[in-house]
């Protein structure tokens, strides 16, 4: 799905060869500062690379739309982003974003299942704690339905019981979809459960 | 009826009185402000004696060149001042696009004003064209003003926010579209909240004057109605071209937020 040969960013990334596999789980592992948000990054083109190139299917992504490449690669950043109104004006926003066409409370609700989020549409999202506005920002991201999902340290803020049992249906919600994933995690247990590759980065580069 | 008193050098140099009561009340007060009040008063005098001499030698001599000249002089300090005004750092992209919505805004509004609302003839007639155009273009300033620090103050600090609308596939224009509303309507607020007071809480600078040097209230009101008006349209021709380009400047070919200080 994704090949990178010789990518240079700064001198925060240098990676030789990289192949990230269609529809697999690629868990993305390594100490804070190594450099895994900037390689996310550079597969949406948030970044662009300084030196190298960056495949897509096949296609140099220098030569893609950044934003016809982000509704097909879509990112959740580390920072979960909650804009003022519901939870359904925030769930419906990715849609908004990506102009895709709006969906009722039905499958909403459904989402909301899968990120475990057992709250009202009409709830203001706001008051939610961190790791249920993470829970929320995910389900946007599901909503919009690409065919690559970065996923920044998605369970950071929350705790490992929970964490554990979001990564599950996450895992399991893409596999039935035929999704990649692309996943950043601070923890090695959930990498090692449902990875189907274990990238680690140390200092911008890759060791396995 | 023409019963216009012209004021005398005494009379003038009586008014001066109020200075000297401030410099005594700053004085006695200890707040270190005297330079700052008599370089403003010189300033003061100094700049308008000019204008009134180059003003009375341009009315008596009429022609479209000398009322081009003035306007762009006009046009030219009113950018610098907004680049002072606002108190960050701007990229050279964004102080041209101010540059741009400033002069295209206020030169459509003013000869929309000048040759549709009243009709001048000959166009350039100083008399009418310089001073309808110093309203217009101060105007503009401070209205601009306020929409460029909204937004460069809004994009910095919703950067956040913002790469994560692009992460979601969002077009800048969608990313920026909150703090680009909010920066146009800084810009056009105070020029509706100077309407609202109008003739109630101030008589308006040049409606004072025009009665003072014997004019018609009637006819003040009038002129006052209508350059009120075009000040309203040039503010938001000026700030809406402006919002419409400057949140672009952010923004480099692959929709990438581009900031200046990304040297941490
Ligand atoms: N915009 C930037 N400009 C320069 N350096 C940056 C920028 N963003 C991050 N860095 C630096 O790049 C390195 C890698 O950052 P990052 O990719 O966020 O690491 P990780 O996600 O693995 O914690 C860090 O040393 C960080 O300080
Ligand atoms: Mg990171």
């Amino acid at each position: 799905m994704f090949f990178l040969k010789d990518v240079k960013y700064k001198s925060i990334l240098d990676i030789k060869n990289l192949h990230i596999m269609k529809n697999k789980i690629t868990c993305i592992v390594g100490e804070s500062g190594s450099g895994k948000t900037t390689l996310l990054k550079l597969l949406n083109k948030m970044l662009s690379p300084d030196e190298g190139k960056i495949f897509y299917n096949g296609r140099s992504i220098r030569d893609m739309n950044s934003i016809e490449l982000r509704r097909k690669v879509v990112m959740l950043s580390q920072v979960p982003l909650i804009f003022s109104g519901s939870i359904r004006d925030n769930l419906l926003m990715g849609l908004k974003f990506s102009e895709k066409p709006l969906v009722s409370d039905t499958i909403l609700y459904n989402i909301l299942e899968i990120v475990n989020l057992h709250k009202d549409l009409e709830e203001t999202a706001d008051k939610l704690s961190g790791g249920e506005k993470q829970r929320l920002s995910l389900g946007r991201i599901l909503l919009i339905d690409p065919d690559v999902y970065l996923l920044d340290e998605p369970s950071s803020s929350l705790d490992e019981d929970t964490e554990e049992v979001i990564i599950e249906k996450l895992v399991s919600h893409t596999k039935s979809a035929n999704k990649t994933l692309v996943m950043v995690t601070h923890s090695k247990r959930i990498a090692k459960t449902f990875a189907d590759n274990i990238i680690e980065i140390k200092q911008g580069k890759i060791v396995i | 009826m023409n019963s216009i008193i012209n004021l005398g050098l005494w009379q003038i140099a009586a008014a001066y009185i109020f200075v000297i009561i401030l410099l005594f009340i700053v004085k006695i007060k200890g707040i270190p402000r005297e330079k700052e009040i008599l370089i403003s008063s010189i300033r003061m005098t100094l700049q308008l004696i000019l204008t009134g001499y180059i003003l009375l030698y341009i009315f008596d001599n009429s022609h479209p060149l000398y009322t081009i000249l003035i306007i762009v002089i006009m046009e030219v300090f009113a950018i610098y001042n907004v680049f002072k005004r606002v108190k960050l750092d701007l990229s050279m992209n964004i102080k041209k696009i101010i540059a741009l919505s400033m002069a295209s805004g206020t030169i459509l509004s003013v000869l929309y004003f000048i040759l549709v609302v009243i009709n001048l003839s000959p166009w350039y007639e100083p008399r009418y064209f310089i001073p309808l155009t110093g309203m217009l273009i101060g105007n503009s300033m401070t209205g601009i003003s306020l929409g460029v620090s909204r937004l460069v103050d809004g994009i910095h600090k919703e950067k956040h926010l913002i790469e994560s609308a692009l992460m979601l596939g969002a077009t800048p224009k969608m990313a920026t579209k909150e703090i680009v509303d909010k920066a146009f309507d800084s810009a056009i607020l105070p020029t509706i909240n100077s309407m609202v007071g109008m003739g109630i809480v101030f008589l308006p600078g040049m409606m004072t004057g025009q009665i003072l040097s014997g004019a018609s209230p009637i006819t003040a009101i009038e002129y006052q109605i209508a350059i009120m008006l075009g000040i309203l349209g040039s503010v938001s021709l000026t700030s809406a071209i402006f919002v419409q380009l400057g949140y672009k400047t952010f923004f480099n070919e692959d929709s990438q937020l581009i900031l200046e200080e990304e040297s941490n």
